[in-house]
């Protein structure tokens, strides 16, 4: 997909569900690929006796990451020149997640982009995830 | 913390697109693969020392015959120095009731990363403020900054990223 500075207004929304009922064994696939293995996310016998967790939960790279694709979905490959936000509260086991996109502000002119701010909740409506992106656009 | 070679390999960032649930073909095509956007987090698995992985001969703070195996909750490692080159995001050994916790992540791209590239990354580390939380005791924030370089000496990635150690684990 590639947006067009032409045919974006400041408001408008995009979202997409960005995962379902997350698994243990993704989190475990996500430390295996990123290398994080903190006993936290892989390990429930750690999270629940000596960390004092409910279960294990996920990396907030794991939420990052999820929440990337969305945008990458939106604003196409190799586009993006910023991307960040905070992690407000912990992801576990069994949520399902739902980025929302919405245009703060379109540059037109020699170079478009769009500035989109960035928010992924959980099935509970609490935010897991609150950030900004900004991507390169066509005119 | 520094990274001396990262290399981008089209395997890893197929295992990588897997784990975050990502389809796209561009990340399974060892031909033309780009890596995601949060891809330089796995540069943990080439920091010789990085401290979220377990290391052969040594003990792991994980669970075997016991729910932990070090008899006492790893010391506080300080100002966060694994930040977002370490691929640790300042998450550091827990036990005890405390935990190591990512709380912010920025990335700066200023060219595409692609299989074939062979990173270096060096970390600096940067402010570190306190706070009183509700659900967690008492914060410590750390903050580090990460330049990801090319095998042409040109930035690829800026990475900002901000640990936060709890006093106790966050209540829900």
């Amino acid at each position: 997909m590639t947006l067009k500075a032409s045919e974006l207004e400041e408001g408008q929304t995009f979202e997409a569900v960005v995962v379902e009922n997350l698994t243990r064994t993704q989190i475990v696939q996500y430390a295996g690929a990123s290398g994080d293995y903190n006993p936290i996310h892989t390990d429930e016998v750690f999270a629940t006796q000596v960390a004092g967790y409910p279960s294990v939960f996920a990396h907030g790279m794991l939420t990052m990451g999820m929440t990337g694709r969305m945008l990458t979905d939106l604003v196409g490959d190799g586009r993006l020149l910023r991307f960040g936000g905070r992690f407000t509260s912990q992801v576990f086991p069994g949520d399902d997640l739902t980025t929302t996109a919405t245009v703060e502000a379109v540059n037109e002119g020699d170079e478009p982009s769009v500035e989109l701010k960035v928010s992924t909740t959980n099935q509970n409506g609490v935010e897991v995830f609150s950030g900004s992106a900004a991507a390169r656009i066509d005119p | 913390m520094a990274v001396e070679r990262f290399p981008i390999e089209a395997g890893h960032i197929m295992l990588f697109a897997r784990a975050i649930g990502d389809p796209n073909p561009i990340y399974y095509d060892p031909e033309r693969a780009i890596a995601p956007p949060t891809f330089v987090q796995a540069s943990a698995q080439f920091d010789p020392d990085y401290g979220l992985r377990p290391q052969i001969g040594r003990p792991w703070f994980g669970s075997g015959k016991t729910p932990s195996g070090l008899q006492r909750p790893a010391p506080s490692e300080g100002p966060s120095e694994s930040g977002g080159g370490g691929g640790g995001g300042g998450e550091r050994r827990g036990g005890g009731g405390g935990t190591g916790l990512h709380a912010e992540q920025h990335y700066e791209y200023h060219r595409p990363l692609r299989a074939g590239d062979v990173l270096t990354a060096t970390t600096t580390p940067g402010q570190r403020w306190e706070k009183e939380g509700r659900r967690a005791g008492k914060l410590v924030f750390s903050e580090s900054v990460t330049e990801y370089r090319n095998q042409d000496g040109e930035l690829v990635v800026t990475a900002r990223s901000v640990g936060v150690r709890t006093e106790r684990a966050v209540e829900q």
